[in-house]
């Protein structure tokens, strides 16, 4: 192939050719830079909340402190990370490639849409620096939030504007799946992971105008006291859950839906064979992103609503156990008698498997009434939703960014540094968040500074969050070392060939090292489905081996 | 490019997939402008199920007449842009350029009546939230007497339901008087005229949304 000499990177250069483009590829790289650095600045604020758990006592932050730096991890990594990354980044830059597309159906919306997305992230940032601090939690419960500072304002709206920077990228990834595809590129042959952005972007279409109108009529509480949602004025604090969840729930699926397209995507190259069930994968996603709107209700058993709502929400959330476990089972049966090739990315991807398992599991637990009374506004439910979406979504994230990275930069990262930094991940992640299980089941409660009190009836309160603390430090150090070797390898990795994994998608088969500036010579004509690995060592070159 | 008055965007293989990609895009905007708008009436549904006798009394205090009329005023432009559609089909553009200008002026009308109605209700200390404070006699009707718990509530969902439709019409205007700066450049034909469709729907959404808001606000 041409070495490099002609791609996107190379097409254009300068700062303005990066900010003014429209090259779904470029755009995505753009949500790399942006969703990496709230990451960092999230990771760190986590470190801090640890930090000051993992003694009795105050460690370093008083309780106001407490309150704001947790309530700033939450929304830093549920609206700038969690929920663009994936579609933002690796969607935007691979999805068009892997249907046969040259770009996105509306490039210029898209770029907007990453305009959008910073402006909200400048606009949380500015209030929080500027304004004043903010307790509320991510949730921004009323009365909370409708009495807190004014800052409140100002991250209102930026969830509003950062809800149309998403709402844009479903609507263009739809549109695009929709009309785009290659000539040959029929729906059964759509990669798995173009099927997840897909039931992504319904949800994401969906589901965020209604958080938008909560911000709105928030942001009226706050700024005229309009009385819907300050129970004060006569209006109903548990409407505002109501309205909360019925996005905040599917946002989950948004969160996770992308990750799960990756891992079927990973199982398939590295298990060398036809992903197992590929329909029933792929229909789950659909059925995920519908049966999540169904589902919000199991955030509120204990807010008042009604008892016969509660049944109905918590029978309605074992339902989502069942797709999902199709899934979870498809991924297995496609490693077995597979050719299993362990590399960084499949590390990732079985890591996923064990991970997401147990935050979907300890989900099905909370989403009994009982068990729910017991365990709700826990460590347990801190454990539960960090298993699936740091376990889950990010976990697939990185798997993700480590199988693309050749295609995203045209260079190979270390693999000896990959493993090893991947079972970093893995010793500190699970040593951060097991020991929380244990403490929410013993009735450790969320969102506290300080246990001191607890200490005389609960002991083993001490040792576990010790033991959470040093964890996350584990986890951290994990998470800098694939920074650093990232860094290296974008400057001093060796030249990546065009398809190093083997695979049988278009990005790897249809593409140089990097892409071209519209990704292909000639519109590629597709004759196979996406995982017809049966070809592979004939049509595709055997796999690197380095 | 050429007389057909736009270029192919070079990521599209013909004007088909490009005009077909274009109007579901703005089909599904126009599914986010729904649930935006659902929010607000969920809002109403709950607290009218919970204060009926309230709603029922505070809407008294709305003019039907002015609600009606604006009904009026916005089918009708929503006819004038469909029939827009129909002449830009067939290359009429003369006709074109009026029936935009008729739409644009109804929904002119449109927004001062609404700044005649918001007006009354100002004057008379009727705001959404914190000031609300009703005060004086209009038509027979006094003021005063509405002010009873759960009344605020009812005028917080009508400024809010109207204020964002009101915004819709607004930008609405601003995409008419663009288009119509296009028409007459002779920017569209027959084989392109993708803006005025999709400005089309994008307005038969704010009569929809309006067809609800005016019965639910000022008749039940």
């Amino acid at each position: 192939m041409r070495e490099g000499s002609h791609n996107y990177l190379s097409a254009r250069k300068g700062l303005w050719s990066w900010l003014a483009t429209t090259d779904h590829k470029r755009i995505g790289i753009l949500y790399a830079i942006a969703c990496g650095t709230f990451f960092l600045l999230g990771g760190i604020l986590a470190t801090f909340v640890r930090t000051e758990l993992g003694t009795p006592g105050e460690t370093i932050l008083d309780q106001d402190g407490y309150n704001q730096i947790f309530t700033l991890h939450g929304v830093v990594m549920v609206f700038l990370v969690i929920i663009p990354a994936i579609p933002g980044i690796l969607g935007n830059f691979v999805l068009p490639i892997q249907i046969g597309a040259k770009d996105v159906a509306f490039p210029r919306l898209n770029l907007a849409s990453w305009y959008l997305f910073m402006a909200g992230a400048l606009m949380a940032v500015f209030g929080w620096l500027f304004v004043g601090k903010v307790d509320t939690g991510w949730t921004f419960y009323t009365p909370y939030s409708s009495g807190a500072s004014n800052a409140v304002l100002w991250l209102t709206s930026a969830v509003f504007v950062a809800g149309f920077a998403s709402i844009f990228t479903g609507l263009n990834f739809i549109v695009t799946v929709h009309k785009m595809r290659a000539p040959g590129m029929t729906w059964n042959r759509l990669p798995l992971f173009v099927w997840a952005i897909y039931a992504t972007g319904i949800v994401q279409v969906l589901a965020t105008p209604v958080i938008g109108i909560t911000m709105v009529l928030l942001f009226l509480e706050k700024l005229m006291q309009i009385g819907i949602f300050d129970p004060a004025l006569g209006g109903d604090p548990v409407l505002f859950q109501h309205f909360f969840w019925f996005y905040s729930h599917p946002a989950v699926y948004i969160m996770i839906l992308p990750a799960m397209g990756i891992i079927s995507d990973l199982m398939g190259t590295f298990s060398r064979q036809q992903v197992s069930g590929y329909t029933f994968i792929a229909l789950s996603s659909v059925a995920i992103a519908f049966l999540g709107f169904l589902v919000w209700g199991h955030h509120m058993f204990v807010a008042g609503q009604s008892a016969l709502s509660s049944i109905i929400f918590s029978m309605l959330t074992f339902l989502i156990g069942i797709p999902t476990g199709i899934k979870v089972f498809n991924w297995v049966a496609t490693m077995y008698k597979g050719s299993v090739w362990l590399r960084t990315p499949m590390i990732y991807a079985l890591m996923f498997l064990f991970l997401f398992t147990i935050g979907g599991l300890t989900g099905i637990m909370v989403g009994v009434l009982a068990v729910d009374v017991h365990l709700h506004d826990t460590y347990f439910i801190v454990a539960h939703f960090h298993y699936v979406m740091m376990g889950g979504a990010l976990i697939g994230l990185i798997g993700g960014l480590h199988y693309w990275w050749p295609k995203m930069t045209g260079r190979m990262y270390n693999e000896t540094a990959g493993v090893i930094a991947a079972v970093l991940v893995f010793i500190g992640f699970n040593l951060t968040f097991l020991p929380q299980f244990i403490l929410g089941s013993r009735g450790m409660p969320r969102r506290y500074h300080d246990y001191t009190e607890l200490l005389p009836s609960f002991p083993e309160f001490a040792p576990l969050n010790m033991a959470s603390t040093i964890g996350s430090y584990i986890l951290g150090v994990g998470l800098l070392m694939i920074l650093v070797y990232a860094l290296y390898s974008l400057f001093k990795g060796p030249k990546a060939p065009a398809n190093p994994w083997g695979a049988c998608t278009l990005e790897w088969t249809h593409t140089g090292p990097l892409p071209d500036e519209h990704n292909f010579h000639e519109t590629p004509l597709v004759t196979r489905g996406p995982y017809d690995f049966h070809l592979a060592d004939d049509v595709f070159g055997p796999k690197e081996e380095n | 490019m050429s007389s057909t008055g736009t270029t192919l965007k070079h990521y599209f293989v013909n004007h088909e997939q490009q005009f077909d990609a274009a109007k579901l895009g703005m089909w599904l905007f126009l599914v986010t402008e729904i649930l935006l708008f659902s929010g607000m009436f969920v809002a109403y549904a709950v607290y009218r199920s919970w204060h009926p006798e309230v709603f029922t009394y505070a809407s008294e205090l709305l003019d039907w007449r002015l609600g009606a009329l604006n009904t009026v005023v916005l089918l009708a432009s929503s006819f004038t842009v469909a029939l827009s559609i129909h002449f830009v089909q067939k290359g009429e553009n003369d006709k074109v350029v009026v029936l935009l200008l008729l739409t644009l002026a109804c929904a002119a009308i449109f927004m001062v009546v609404k700044y005649i109605e918001y007006e009354g209700k100002f004057s008379h200390g009727v705001f959404p939230g914190a000031g609300f404070e009703p005060h004086g006699i209009v038509d027979g009707k006094d003021y005063s007497k509405y002010d009873i718990p759960f009344a605020p509530q009812f005028f917080s969902i009508y400024f809010v339901m109207t204020g964002i439709h009101g915004i819709h019409v607004l930008v609405g205007m601003g995409l008419f008087g663009w288009l119509i700066t296009r028409v007459a450049r002779g920017h569209f034909s027959p084989q392109w005229y993708t803006p005025v469709e999709l400005t089309g729907l994008y307005w038969h959404l704010v009569d929809i949304i309006w067809i609800f808001l005016f019965p639910l606000l000022y008749l039940i």
